[in-house]
């Protein structure tokens, strides 16, 4: 897929560029570049699952929700550091996506019911958290935030930078496990099942158990993203954790980027960030600090993509760049 | 608490589910006919909401009239919404139309927020404030004559859809999308058409509703998930499932609130949604694909 000699070079490039970031660039950038990959990395959880298995799920701020306060909530209550916090909140992210998705697939409900589904299991879990007095209720849940000069790499504690390289792992991490996921049994099978699941079930593959699989994988892969969330926010209410909003904003990116891409995950997520960011920056240099106006422009810009660009902006660049998809 | 308190708020529960009905009745007839899924509804709503305000609030027309040019004009914004925007995307996959509306929604929401502020608005009839006095119960004048709007609108609804040619050729798309352009009907148009009905449904919840709530420019997703709710639990695509289902929210959000905190009231709905969704994913009166 990336055997193409001009973008393994471009890659090598966009990594260096990435490494070294945060020895030049002002915290400002690194903040709103820590974001992109934040961004970069759900996307690319989600598209797992819309993007090559063509299950549309609407309720991903679920498993970031979740995954942050399992984390979050072993931290506060019993002390327990992220690393050790990581893989609970994966198992109870993977949970949450097994019974969805038995439930889901199992009853051959698909395409907007499905999506649908999504957002209710996420509303539904967003009312329960907000009545769980133990993980703080409406109130929110607190981290503590010390040593935040000191680099505490085992707890997960430290200066911006430390976030910024943990989040770049993550999105690197994902794109090489995406990459090579694409091109095994499971890749192919889910891409069957994306673009006909019937003529894949004739051809004997076992739809319920890989569509299953994708919910799984998808599901403890934004779980790590939620913990991510939760130290380096330090704070969660469910009533943004969990909103249909926080599910948009995953998955804007791969579809602004391009649905099913490596890559475009990772571009959709720049785009969209520096689109907020440069609206806010344009709005204030224009002096028009209305409330609202920001966000009018945000979803002007997005439509304008969602008419013009339909397969995303990936592989119009790609192709412009000479590269392959 | 005694039974005629219970009775009291089931009624209660009953005509605000009307309303709902109503306005879901508008999504439900569009996703029926069209198959697109409205994100931007409860937005729609809460611009019919703003309307009357203005209508009512700043130039004193009484909401009840200020209804009929709401839905007006809501029917052609809907039309034209349908013909510009939304048409090129019917053969495109879910995904696009979901985030296609999403835009549309966000701008709407932020649009009212640059035009009315984040402050709570609402409208208040004098001659609405005295409870109506049914034997020994008790009735909201307003929710009264809210649902009693809701009704008559969905009937005249259902009467357009049985009686009328053009409310026949409109099912006959749903039906049947090929056959209706084998026989020649002009499938475009009646997609507009029917989405100008859908929005003019809305329109009218709208007016209604701004009777019973305040309203905030950021109320807009919660009434399309409660939207969402209601359609999937009554079928989505059938009418009278839209109407069941409001109802059937209507009362459950009262008696949680009497029951169980009000502030998990809405995890009652989507609790039944879920377990409508699984037990009978076509809903309550929805006939199996």
């Amino acid at each position: 897929m990336i055997a193409n000699r001009r973008t393994i070079l471009l890659l090598v490039a966009l990594a260096i560029v990435l490494v070294v970031l945060p020895a030049f660039a002002n915290p400002y950038v690194v903040s709103v570049a820590t974001l992109v990959l934040f961004f970069a990395y759900a996307g690319q959880a989600w598209n797992v699952m819309m993007g090559f298995a063509g299950q549309l799920s609407l309720g991903h701020s679920l498993y970031v929700g979740v995954g942050a306060y399992a984390a979050a909530g072993l931290f506060v209550r019993y002390g327990v550091g992220a690393w050790v916090g990581a893989p609970v909140a994966m198992v109870a992210c993977a949970l949450f996506g097994a019974v969805i998705g038995a439930l889901a697939f199992r009853f051959r409900i698909a395409g907007v019911y499905f999506a649908l589904l999504t957002i209710a299991f996420a509303e539904f879990t967003r009312i329960g958290f907000d009545h769980l007095p133990a993980l703080g209720g409406p109130g929110g849940l607190f981290l503590k935030v010390e040593q935040r000069d000191h680099l505490d790499l085992l707890a997960l504690r430290g200066p911006p930078a430390m976030f910024y390289y943990v989040a770049l792992a993550l999105a690197a991490c994902a794109l090489v496990f995406c990459t090579w996921l694409l091109r095994t049994r499971v890749g192919y099978y889910w891409q069957a099942i994306r673009e006909n699941e019937e003529a894949a079930q004739a051809l004997g593959i076992d739809v319920f158990r890989y569509k299953m699989l994708a919910i799984l994988v998808s599901s403890s892969m934004t779980a790590l993203a939620g913990v991510f969330f939760a130290f380096y926010y330090n704070n969660l209410f469910p009533e943004q954790i969990f909103n249909v909003s926080r599910s948009i904003e995953i998955i804007l990116g791969p579809i602004i980027g391009g649905l099913g891409t490596l890559f475009g995950p990772i571009l959709g997520a720049a785009l969209i960030t520096v689109l907020a960011d440069g609206s806010t920056e344009l709005i204030g240099a224009l002096g028009w600090d209305i409330p609202g106006v920001k966000q009018v422009l945000y979803g002007v810009v997005l439509l304008g993509v969602v008419v013009f660009l339909p397969h995303g902006a990936w592989p119009v660049l790609a192709r412009r760049l000479g590269l392959q998809r | 608490m005694d039974a005629l308190t219970v009775v009291d708020l089931v009624l209660a529960g009953v005509l605000t589910g009307l309303l709902y009905g109503l306005m879901a009745l508008g999504l439900s007839v569009i996703f029926g006919v069209v198959r697109v899924v409205n994100f931007a509804h409860g937005e729609m709503m809460t611009i019919a909401m703003y309307a009357t305000v203005v209508l009512s609030g700043w130039l004193g027309l009484d909401p009840f009239l200020a209804v009929l040019p709401v839905a007006a004009v809501f029917f052609a914004l809907g039309y034209l919404l349908q013909r510009g925007l939304i048409n090129p995307f019917i053969t495109r996959p879910e995904h696009a139309q979901f985030m296609l509306l999403v835009a549309l929604a966000i701008i709407l929401v932020n649009v009212l927020l640059m035009i009315f502020g984040p402050d709570a608005r609402h409208v208040q009839l004098d001659y609405l404030l005295e409870p109506l006095e049914v034997g020994p119960l008790l009735l909201d004048r307003g929710k009264v004559a809210a649902a009693a709007v809701a009704a008559v609108t969905a009937a005249a609804l259902f009467a357009f859809f049985r009686f009328t040619l053009t409310g026949k050729a409109i099912r006959a798309c749903a039906d049947n999308h090929l056959g209706a352009q084998v026989i020649g009907l002009d499938v475009k148009r009646l997609y507009a058409l029917t989405f100008g009905l859908g929005s003019a449904c809305v329109a009218v919840a709208g007016c209604m509703m701004i009777l019973l709530v305040d309203v905030t420019p950021t109320l807009g997703p919660g009434y399309t998930l409660l939207a969402f709710v209601i359609v999937i639990v009554g079928g989505l695509g059938s009418m009278p499932g839209a109407l069941l289902g409001g109802v059937l929210i209507g009362v459950s959000e009262a008696l949680a609130g009497l029951f169980i905190a009000p502030s998990a009231k809405s995890m009652f709905s989507f609790g039944l949604l879920i377990i409508v969704l699984l037990l009978r994913p076509q809903g309550l009166l929805g006939k199996s694909a």
